[in-house]
């Protein structure tokens, strides 16, 4: 079994973001960036499936400027094969690259190196769209299994348990599929200093982005980024009964 | 302006997210239509037909519908989309999934989570776990969006007179290589989270699953939901649909009260919309007393007792 695994680089999620002046964007100047938590979870659980004998190959690809190169040696020190950088001009978090063009250029990927499986994360931390895996499954008529906490491969086919908004589910994928991760899938490991040593002996190979053949106009305009509405924060309440009082006859809610 | 509004339930009830998704729906024009899709869903078509602002509704019944796999379902819309000039679903794990689906099909840049709707083109959406609202507008023939339940006032299950169409279901496919094994719901008497008037979380501080019970006796005392921390729902102290926050559930109820729950942006994201937030926390410097309107420094395993037996 082949693995592809996307990967995206992302601000840190314990970055204070600041917007800039002119609303276009989000400063990233001088911004700690780091592979995107659901993305790190994706590669973990498909180091797993190579650790229990299910997978032969790990390939982990990133869409984005040159830097973002970084996120697939820190793949691969995690234990992914080899990498490939597809190069774009455009911004990858806002004002960009929009999912549906990560889609179709995923495609012309997973058409080059056959995977068997698409193992990618739910959602970007940055653009919180969640909608790239989905996208992708379609563009290859494929079987999608979203929002994974468990992943067991039966027989020819993964049972995929699915965090829904009642509870869990369980679905069946023939294979070829795409499954997206969701946070409780895994626990991804640290890299250790001699896997990060040896990840920069493997393999990593630089795409063009334009050589694709890949439509990535952007459909959405962004018309501005600003700040959401402010909560000032209130008081604080020195016992159990003051915190009654003020719910009842202040805040009248309960 | 013609609007399809893809309602959200579980085949015998409709799921309170499909009234939100039709109240968006309202702010784009009049004239919607709601399908329902899945297996014996006559009583989730009769109980939209009743809503306010519902011109019509589309019932495909189908057995090949019945777990609302994404796969069938998508291409089964994708074959008839192209007759509205607007797609709406809830932003909920069932509109997330689908979707993106038939957006790709459809060749569409599709828009997650809309909290407002500037124009029949333009809409607005929090990036960055909240931190940041982004004003797009979308270029695209047909505008998909899912909307964010929490910022789309119910409209009434009642007033409305909508007709009702039956759709010809022999051409959607069995999906050939998904199948839908099962699946364990969490049960609860309780009111369902996203639309909950109170809704009261537990987060780490809480310690144990066992020592959780006390966060569900308040939420019991107040018919509150109960929602919690990922640390919380990590270490197994809650069912994972009890999750709130920016990979979680969104909540804006009248009464939010976190319990043991320090108030990481992630968590925020999912409630900082509450009208009302109160936090109870032994550490008088936890992030989450910055965006509380009521806070108790206090050991929760003190105050909440007493707040359950008090109220
Ligand atoms: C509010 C908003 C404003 C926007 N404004 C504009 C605009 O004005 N103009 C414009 O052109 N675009 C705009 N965009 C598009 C934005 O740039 C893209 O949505 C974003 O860059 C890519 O989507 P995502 O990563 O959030 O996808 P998600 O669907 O959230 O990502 C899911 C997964 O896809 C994979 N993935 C995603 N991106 C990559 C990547 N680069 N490399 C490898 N794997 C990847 C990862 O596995 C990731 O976990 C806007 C989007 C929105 C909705
Ligand atoms: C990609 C990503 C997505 C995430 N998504 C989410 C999400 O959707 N939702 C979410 O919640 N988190 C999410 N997180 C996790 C988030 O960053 C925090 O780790 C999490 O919210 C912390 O939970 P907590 O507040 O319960 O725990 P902690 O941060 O450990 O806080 C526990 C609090 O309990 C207090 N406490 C302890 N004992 C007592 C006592 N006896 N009495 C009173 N107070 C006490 C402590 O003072 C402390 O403030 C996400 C993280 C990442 C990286």
């Amino acid at each position: 079994m082949k693995i592809l695994v996307p990967i995206k680089r992302v601000v840190d999620y314990n970055v204070k973001i600041r917007i800039k002046p002119d609303q276009s964007g989000v400063e990233l100047t001088n911004v700690k960036m780091s592979m995107n938590p659901f993305d790190e979870i994706a590669v973990e659980e498909a180091v797993k499936l190579k650790e229990k004998g299910l997978a032969s190959e790990i390939v982990v690809v990133t869409i984005g400027a040159a830097i973002a190169q970084d996120v697939l040696r820190t793949a691969m020190a995690i234990g992914a094969d080899r990498g490939i950088l597809v190069t774009t001009p455009l911004a990858t978090d806002l004002g960009g690259l929009e999912p549906l063009a990560v889609a179709k250029l995923l495609q012309k990927l997973v058409e080059k190196e056959q995977p068997n499986v698409v193992i990618m994360g739910k959602q970007s931390i940055d653009d919180d769209s969640n909608q790239t895996g989905q996208m992708l499954a379609a563009l290859m008529g494929w079987p999608q299994a979203t929002f994974a906490s468990k992943v067991e491969k039966v027989g020819d086919t993964l049972h995929v348990t699915r965090e829904v908004d009642g509870g869990l589910e369980t679905v069946e994928v023939g294979l070829p599929a795409i499954v997206t991760t969701d946070l409780r899938l895994n626990t991804p490991r640290y890299a250790s200093l001699p896997n990060i040593m040896k990840a920069k002996q493997k393999p990593l190979e630089t795409i063009d982005s334009a050589t694709l053949g890949v439509d990535t106009a952007p459909r959405l305009k962004m018309i501005g980024l600003t700040d959401p509405p402010k909560r000032s924060g209130g008081i604080k309440v020195a016992s159990v009964d003051e915190l009654i009082a003020k719910l009842k006859n202040e805040a009248k809610v309960i | 302006m013609s609007i399809l509004v893809i309602a959200e339930h579980s085949n015998s009830t409709l799921r309170p997210s499909t009234l939100n998704a039709i109240s968006a729906a309202g702010k784009l024009g009049i004239d919607i239509s709601v399908l329902v899709a899945g297996h014996g869903v006559s009583a989730v078509a009769d109980a939209l037909a009743k809503c306010a602002g519902v011109t019509k509704v589309i019932v495909a019944d189908s057995g090949k519908l019945e777990h609302h796999l994404p796969e069938n379902t998508a291409d089964f819309i994708a074959s008839f989309a192209k007759t509205f000039t607007h797609i709406v679903a809830p932003a909920t794990a069932f509109g997330k999934n689908l979707l993106p689906r038939l957006a790709a099909l459809l060749d569409t840049q599709m828009i997650s989570d809309v909290i407002d709707i500037i124009s029949a083109d333009t809409f607005k959406r929090p990036v960055y776990a909240g931190n940041a609202i982004a004003t797009v507008q979308s270029s695209d023939a047909i505008k998909l969006l899912t909307v964010r339940t929490t910022a789309f006032d119910a409209v009434a299950t009642s007033g409305g007179s909508a007709s009702l169409e039956n759709m010809d279901t022999s051409s959607v496919t069995v999906p050939a290589n998904t199948k839908f094994v099962g699946a364990e719901l969490t049960q609860s008497a309780r009111p369902e989270l996203t639309a909950a008037k109170i809704v009261i979380s537990g987060g780490r501080g809480l310690g144990s699953k066992e020592n959780f019970a006390i966060v569900e006796k308040l939420a019991d005392k107040l018919g509150a939901a109960v929602g919690a921390s990922r640390a919380a729902v990590d270490s197994g102290y809650a069912p994972n649909d009890y999750q709130v926050g920016q990979t979680g559930k969104i909540v804006a109820p009248s009464l939010y009260v976190a319990v043991g729950i320090s108030g990481a942006i992630q968590h925020l994201a999912g409630m900082k919309d509450s009208k009302i937030i109160v936090a109870i926390n032994k550490d008088p410097d936890a992030p989450i007393f910055q965006v509380a309107d009521y806070g108790l420094v206090a050991d929760l395993f003190e105050a909440l007792p007493q707040l359950t037996e008090k109220l």
